[in-house]
């Protein structure tokens, strides 16, 4: 393998991080105020629709990313009325969530689309001037699509939102003791129904650059997975936006270097190539377990009663 | 007062036989024909081309002949045995079970039904070990297109390089892409055939990526099978080089990159089928489709192909019909050769 296709591997790894980069994020910021949301893959999936069918319709992929986050933040509402106000257990609420976003994509799909067409106005690469001619980063780093721009740049704003802003203590005040949280006047519910927003929105990002700049397709179950990698990437990334970084470059680098091997003839089976990368996220998961403790919010998973505090 | 109810009781019974006796003749008129397939029935590929065939046959014998119920999307093979159950319970005539993974379950609920028609495919194997005879088996000899894909894609690329976006490397898709391999190689040996498996038949976003790696690799001109391919086929759109596809036409929506496709048309074996079925024959036979009859090569109309390419085409069709071109993973390559008497 020569260093330039070493180049090209990382270029086109980062840019297919970007969907589980958003998911995750967004993910992140549900765990971090104690809400576990399995429906990400369904979020994922009605923005993926969402932003193709108004891309496709009015030619704008910019308004098709806008409905699709405005789709994800109905999605997050509906996790955070059953999840939190009436208490439904997380797990099957987001299993539900899933269920309910795969069936609607799938059934909007074939009423208002019918058969798989490409979009012409998708997101194409954006250069930025002078920085993408840097070597080695320049391709890398400043030769993307606008949704890759987008997603890692909110990786530091996650950070600062969750670490140095009000807001972020409150979120993860309610992750970790909502009856403390409580008493001091927070408003648990509040708070974990903005996370859930939050999420949703970008869950709904996710599944718009899925559809609008990684494949320019909308086909039903397009996401086949992801959202549930993008909850595992969480907690492989230590509830921070860092570590989920981290997790999702890894991930899809790999993927990518498992699709390069292949073409280059390297005989090793494909289907023992395929697991790569679910073998590499597993031990980086087990290293990265134990290199930090800080580890789960204390309240994740448990709905919130005040009466029971 | 009793004689007067039985005799209303007797009257109500005789009403409700009339009706439901009548409907039941009406139903056993039409013939019920149930397809229960791994993916969408618009995936533009394996579904797709016998939900289209399907179809076809019913607007030619008449809606009022011939019921049709579709149900997509049962890759789970558990959920798809429940549903042949369940369709052969209500008395449907045929029912199709459209993958090679349905048929140890198939062939047990064929075994509970013996009034019913099933027919399975890809595959050769009617059940005739396990006793069976309401089973059919159909299959695609899609090697046979894959090689005059192959022939066509060799010559049209500039790059020498092709790329193959593959779902998994058996069956179908392993007949189609080593009948490609081998086409491009025969028309032009040096040329660089590059493969990847995603192995999923699902997995858009992994096809697209694909398509982008052999891309950067230097690939002109990609084919690929299975219902995850409209990615890769956006991806040589983009980089303005060519598509060939496999099992159901996609030009649509893609008119300046598809050459051809090769077309999986099952209309002739469902046609058979039904007569056999109407013979008093409910199955014990398999059926291909091959180049011969009821594989067709699909030129795109839209896309102005070189006059040699598409000379080059007709001339290996003609040249598999006739068995001087045998594509490997033919059932021919067991055959022995026709060899001129010498």
């Amino acid at each position: 393998m020569t260093p330039e296709q070493v180049l090209q591997i990382a270029a086109q790894g980062v840019a297919a991080a970007t969907p589980y980069l958003l998911a995750a994020l967004g993910e992140t910021f549900g765990q971090r105020a104690g809400v576990f949301n399995l429906g990400v893959d369904g979020v994922m999936l009605m923005g993926a629709f969402g932003g193709f069918y108004v891309a496709l319709q009015t030619g704008s992929p910019l308004l098709g990313v806008a409905v699709a986050m405005l789709i994800g933040a109905l999605m997050g509402i509906l996790m955070a009325v059953s999840s939190v106000t009436l208490k439904a257990p997380q797990g099957i609420s987001g299993i539900g969530l899933y269920m309910f976003g795969l069936g609607l994509s799938t059934l909007l799909f074939e009423t208002l689309v019918r058969s798989p067409v490409p979009l012409r106005t998708g997101f194409d690469r954006v250069p930025i001037p002078i920085l993408s001619d840097l070597p080695i980063l320049g391709n890398i780093a400043f030769n993307q699509n606008v949704m890759v721009y987008a997603a890692f740049l909110l990786v530091p704003m996650a950070w600062f939102v969750l670490n140095k802003t009000v807001f972020g203590l409150n979120i993860r005040a309610v992750g970790q003791n909502p009856q403390a949280a409580d008493s001091l006047g927070i408003n648990v519910d509040r708070v974990r129904y903005l996370a859930l927003i939050i999420g949703g929105v970008l869950g709904g990002a996710a599944g718009a650059s899925l559809s609008l700049a990684q494949t320019k397709i909308f086909q039903e179950n397009m996401t086949n997975g992801i959202g549930f990698i993008a909850v595992a990437l969480v907690y492989f990334g230590g509830w921070s936006p860092m570590g989920v970084m981290f997790g999702a470059l890894l991930f899809s680098i790999v993927t990518t270097l498992q699709l390069w091997l292949q073409a280059l003839g390297v005989q090793i089976s494909p289907s023992l190539i395929t697991m790569l990368p679910s073998v590499m996220t597993i031990v980086a998961l087990i290293i990265a377990v134990r290199l930090y403790r800080t580890g789960t919010p204390a309240a994740l998973g448990k709905p919130y009663r005040r009466d029971e505090a | 007062m009793n004689k007067r109810w039985i005799a209303f009781l007797m009257a109500a019974a005789l009403v409700a036989a009339l009706v439901l006796g009548g409907g039941a003749a009406q139903a056993q008129d039409k013939l019920r024909i149930a397809l229960i397939s791994p993916s969408a029935q618009n995936d533009l590929a394996w579904s797709q081309s016998m939900a289209d065939a399907l179809k076809a046959v019913q607007a030619e014998l008449g809606a009022d002949k011939v019921e049709l119920t579709i149900s997509e999307n049962l890759f789970r093979v558990p959920d798809a045995a429940a549903a042949m159950r369940d369709y052969a319970a209500q008395g449907y005539d045929i029912v199709i079970a459209h993958g090679t993974q349905y048929g140890a379950s198939m062939f047990e609920v064929a075994a509970e039904f013996p009034e019913v028609t099933f027919a399975w495919g890809t595959a050769s194997d009617y059940g005739e070990e396990e006793g069976l005879t309401n089973v059919f088996a159909y299959e695609a000899r899609a090697e046979e297109g894959g090689y005059v894909n192959g022939v066509m894609a060799a010559l049209l690329s500039k790059s020498g390089v092709l790329g193959v976006v593959g779902p998994v490397n058996a069956g179908d898709a392993k007949l189609y892409i080593d009948g490609f391999t081998a086409g491009a190689k025969a028309t032009k040996p040096d040329i660089d055939v590059k493969v990847i498996f995603t192995e999923s038949f699902g997995d858009t976003a992994k096809a697209t990526e694909s398509a982008k790696t052999l891309i950067s690799q230097g690939a002109d001109v990609l084919t690929g099978s299975a219902q995850q391919v409209p990615g890769a086929i956006t991806e040589i759109q983009a980089a303005k080089g060519f598509w060939f596809g496999t099992q159901t036409d996609q030009a649509a929506g893609w008119e300046d990159t598809v050459v051809c496709v090769q077309v999986f048309d099952w209309t002739g074996v469902i046609k058979e089928i039904i007569a056999l079925r109407e013979a008093g024959t409910l199955g014990g036979k398999a059926f291909a489709i091959s180049l011969e009859s009821g594989l067709t090569m699909k030129f795109n109309e839209k896309l102005s192909i070189p006059d040699a390419v598409k000379q080059a085409a007709e001339e290996t069709i003609n040249a598999i019909i006739a068995g001087e071109i045998i594509p490997p993973g033919s059932p021919r390559e067991l055959e022995p050769a026709a060899t001129p008497d010498n």
